[in-house]
């Protein structure tokens, strides 16, 4: 696996870390379309927070297509070492975004899948390693194309609330993804965003991680979970499904009444938005 | 598949162990403290985020730049050291490293070995060896002592005893040492001094480590904040480095970006008390040094992990142990548990060179890839990538070309294998994707609540009553 | 072939077609940061050896046989590991007899051998120079000599430096530069930041673990 940053001359070179990342450019025009890609775990257990993230698009005048042959990112292949079947899930996804409108990822970690490591996948094959920059450059976490690139305003309407924020570990590093979080949270007048006990840690779900290391990952949700209501919070908001699942099912197990919500459906709830109302 | 026929017993016990460690509060309750500490200890070392984003990619070109010419580093160092008086041996494995230090015990009819602290030497277990042949080898860095009279291992590479408390250090002593039971830290390093300085006086032979090997002047630099080291290497007449072939810089002035990432990224200091660097024996119209130095240079696997430049860079380290301090998972088990002598995110990435992927398979797959490691590591070591790496090397077929790695394949199951093709056909037929979708919103009453190892923690995850394809095509559109 | 040439050989068959990374090396980054006025050097040292438990005392090139003779007394230490072949040695001798003090001064001036036990079990303070101090870290530079061996300023349990106000330097980079430590390493080059320290019980302090209990540096601010 050659790293995509890193030119390396022949497969054998000693390599360098790849150059500090400048930031990233933006779009000065909102665009007026774009794809949605809603990720495998988001499309099973959190679909409302799909909808949801549509609807906040659309608030924006902004037209979301949706391809129906999106399935996953390949993530779960890729870091469980199943590098082959990753990639063919990967070419299979990157069929779908002929027009070049950006691609939003309601989901930290996918987006991350796109972004950084499809590269990697397909770094032996160079007509395809040219497609895959191209997704890379116009992908975007959610909550990102909303603050950076849609420059959104957001006028809340709730009664005030307290929240804490769990952004999902490859979204933290990857792409900054908690610093645009707040920054929407911080929009909400009657929102107080509370800080909680070692925040930047992971939660312990990891893909299969959670399954194959029980015992760790026990440890790291209960902590987790402990940090979260600890916080004082009325609600926990995230924009990572895998991490939701983890947290919200350690809730649940400890007869908690805190629930993890998915970022999008907070931020459309608070601003008068509906729901469709579809729960899971 | 006889490779995980007979599996190992070591990653069955990392499980144990694991679940061991969880369990024991106190010991979550010692990591957890340590690791908050010596965290908060880094982060006030780099209060400019810039200058240590730089630092680093610099650290980073360093150690890459050394690499990229080992050989010919090794070399030079090998007729530097030796134009200083420095005698200078190889050894491929631990096993030719302790016959080649019980050589020069021997030359000497040495009885006494003090050890600076080498993490080297506890890849070697030179302490044990040594043992077996009648020389006594008493650790004196101070942590190091504490484990070796409690009869245990390291639980860190900088801070070896950082699992017990001071109440546990005062029983240790006062069963041990024969002293009055205290939880005086001051007092307990003190009782530790004397102890060892006799030792230090005595000793016929002094072994440490190396931090950096300067192959431009022929010098060891060894830092530390104690002062065991420099008495390990000043007084006995004698002085054994050990150290991997890794370990060497090109010029002296490349070690001032190293130093101040390690000291600061280790421990949280601008420097230690000592930085050490020794560049020859005792001369002639000199009065105290030993009179002969040694240095072993040892492979152990290192060499493997040169041979594919994306496993190369597991030697940039500069076993700073940043990447433990920052580990979820090292603070919830502790470093024993890894069974290994380097534990934490460094440890699952370099020993599996050592001591092949057989022994050490499930220690890849003990990570979230949370990626903390990685964002603090001072020389840039990709450490997710690395360890998302030895996962595929773990799954590969065992006899499948290129072959990477010892005990390639460690975990390769035709079933898991089939699974994941399964996995695949199903992610990239969007028709066989959607049904799946409508079988499990539909008939998600038939998952069970007790799903093996995620609902120990957590409960059964309900999928939605419609997919989101569903939903978006209503809304949308077929697209 | 001997474990050497193996060994040499893996590494070399795997760089083979490679070339070596440039060094394109960042003094700056090693520099600019770690740079001060040079009225603020002193103080910036002291104050970081002082946060290690190291003391300093401000004085001048002939006014420190006094500084240290006071610290001794305060110590009720009556004797004193320094050099007769180094100046400062002399004038410390010499203040002695000038003012009638009877501080017994010891020269370490046989093999380590010989006397080790005195040097270990009965040898409460030494005095050695320092080549500088850096301003960066708070450290001292430190070349034992064979006037002023290694273990000088490692085993007594007090150890007191000499460091001229005006060889102290802002960084590390700077002196290794400017000294050409490249070309002229002695055989022992020490770093010397406070004294010896240890953290390794519970991540608690403590100080004086195998090397001097006590640092005292006196800065000659008139040299």
């Amino acid at each position: 696996m050659s790293s995509p940053h890193s030119s390396v001359a022949t497969p054998q070179a000693t390599r360098l870390a790849p150059p500090l990342a400048g930031a990233r450019n933006y779009p000065a025009q909102k665009p007026a379309e774009v794809y949605l890609f809603g990720t495998c775990v988001l499309d099973l257990f959190f679909p409302e927070a799909g909808m949801d993230a549509i609807r906040l698009l659309e608030r924006e005048g902004i037209r979301v297509h949706f391809p129906q042959g999106q399935s996953c990112c390949g993530q779960p292949a890729y870091t469980s070492g199943y590098t082959d079947e990753a990639r063919e899930v990967a070419r299979a996804q990157l069929a779908l975004f002929s027009h070049d409108w950006p691609v939003v990822v309601p989901s930290g970690s996918c987006a991350g899948m796109f972004r950084h490591h499809y590269a990697e996948l397909f770094h032996d094959e160079p007509a395809t390693l040219r497609q895959v920059e191209a997704l890379a450059a116009r992908t975007y976490e959610l909550a990102e194309f909303l603050l950076e690139v849609c420059r959104i305003q957001l006028d809340d309407r709730g009664s005030p609330i307290k929240v804490a924020l769990h952004t999902s570990c490859s979204a933290r590093r990857e792409m900054g993804t908690h610093v645009h979080g707040r920054s929407l949270l911080s929009q909400l007048g009657q929102v107080e965003r509370v800080d909680h006990d070692h925040e930047s840690e992971c939660c312990g779900f990891g893909g299969t991680f959670c399954v194959r290391m029980p015992d760790i990952s026990g440890a790291m949700v209960r902590d987790k979970t402990a940090a979260l209501a600890g916080a004082g919070a009325d609600a926990v908001v995230s924009a990572d499904c895998g991490c939701l699942l983890n947290i919200n099912g350690a809730f649940e197990k400890q007869q908690q009444s805190l629930r993890g919500e998915h970022l999008a459906s907070f931020l459309l709830r608070r601003t008068g938005g509906k729901s469709d109302g579809v729960q899971s | 598949m006889s490779a995980h026929a007979d599996t190992p017993a070591i990653p069955i016990s990392f499980k144990r162990r694991a679940h061991d460690a969880v369990h024991d509060a106190q010991l979550r309750k010692n990591f957890r403290g340590a690791m908050d500490f010596l965290m908060a200890k880094r982060a006030a070392q780099f209060p400019d985020g810039d200058e240590l984003e730089r630092l680093r990619a610099f650290g980073n070109r360093v150690r890459a730049r050394a690499l990229s010419k080992l050989p010919d580093l090794l070399q030079r160092l090998e007729a530097n050291l030796t134009r200083n008086g420095v005698k200078v041996h190889w050894a491929e494995t631990v096993d030719e490293a302790n016959a080649i230090v019980h050589q020069i015990v021997a030359a000497h009819e040495a009885k006494q070995v003090i050890k600076g602290k080498s993490m080297v030497s506890e890849e070697m277990e030179m302490n044990h060896y040594l043992e077996g042949h009648g020389v006594d080898c008493l650790e004196s860095d101070m942590g190091e002592f504490i484990v070796q009279l409690g009869n245990e291992k390291p639980s860190h590479i900088i801070m070896p005893a950082i699992h017990l408390n001071a109440g546990q250090v005062a029983s240790l002593f006062h069963d041990k040492l024969e002293v009055d039971y205290t939880e005086d830290v001051d007092r307990l390093i003190q009782i530790g001094r004397e102890t060892l300085r006799r030792k230090f006086f005595e000793a016929d032979i002094g072994v440490s480590g190396v931090n950096f090997a300067i192959a431009e002047t022929g010098s060891l630099l060894l830092v530390e904040n104690e002062g065991n080291g420099r008495m390990s290497t000043t007084v006995p007449p004698v002085h054994i480095a050990v150290t991997g072939i890794e370990k060497v810089v090109e010029n002296l002035r490349d070690v001032v970006p190293l130093l101040s990432l390690l000291t600061r990224s280790a421990t949280g200091q601008p420097i230690t008390t000592y930085v050490n660097v020794i560049s020859g024996p005792r001369k002639a119209d000199e009065l105290d040094g030993p009179q002969e130095v040694h240095l072993v240079l040892l492979d152990n696997g290192r060499s493997q992990a040169f041979a594919d430049s994306e496993l190369r860079q597991t030697l940039n380290c500069i076993r700073c142990g940043a990447c433990m301090n920052h580990c979820p998972v090292y603070t919830r088990i502790g470093g024993h548990a890894y069974g290994t002598v380097y534990p934490g995110p460094i440890g699952k990435i370099v020993t599996p060179h050592m001591l092949g992927l057989e022994a050490t398979r499930d220690l890849p797959s003990a990570s979230s890839l949370c990626g903390a490691c990685g964002e603090v590591c001072p020389v840039k070591i990709p450490i997710p990538a690395i360890l998302r790496r030895l996962r595929e090397e773990n799954v590969r077929p065992p006899a499948a070309e290129p072959h990477h790695m010892r005990g390639q394949g460690s975990k390769y199951s035709r079933r898991e294998r089939y699974a994941w093709k399964a996995w695949r056909t199903l992610n990239t037929s969007p028709r066989l994707y959607r049904l799946f979708g409508l079988a499990a919103t539909r008939l998600s009453g038939l998952i069970p609540a007790d799903i093996g190892p995620w609902t120990e923690h957590r409960s059964a995850p309900k999928p939605a009553t419609r997919t989101l394809h569903e939903l978006a095509r209503d809304h949308l559109g077929e697209d | 072939m001997n474990a050497r040439d193996r060994i040499l050989g893996k590494l070399k068959q795997s760089l083979a077609g490679t070339t070596p990374i440039a060094d394109d090396y960042d003094d700056a980054l090693l520099t600019a940061p770690w740079s001060y006025p040079a009225e603020h050097r002193v103080t910036r040292l002291c104050n970081l050896l002082q946060a290690v438990h190291g003391e300093t005392v401000l004085t001048t090139a002939a006014e420190w046989p006094a500084r240290v003779s006071e610290a001794l007394a305060s110590r009720g230490i009556d004797e004193l590991l320094i050099s007769p072949a180094t100046a400062h040695g002399q004038q410390f001798a010499g203040y002695l007899a000038l003012n009638g003090l009877v501080t017994r001064l010891k020269a370490y001036d046989r093999p380590v051998e010989q006397w080790k036990d005195e040097l270990f079990f009965s040898t409460p303070a030494s005095l050695t120079g320092t080549l500088g101090g850096i301003a960066a870290t708070g450290s001292l530079v430190v070349w034992p000599t064979p006037a002023e061996p290694r273990l000088m300023s490692l085993v007594p349990p007090l150890h007191i430096a000499l460091l001229k106000a005006s060889e102290v330097v802002d960084n590390l980079y700077q002196i290794m530069q400017t000294q050409r430590w490249a070309e002229r390493l002695p055989t022992n080059a020490l770093l010397i930041s406070g004294p010896s320290k240890t953290a390794d019980i519970q991540q608690t302090l403590a100080y004086g673990a195998h090397g001097p209990k006590e640092l005292i540096v006196m800065v000659l601010q008139d040299a």
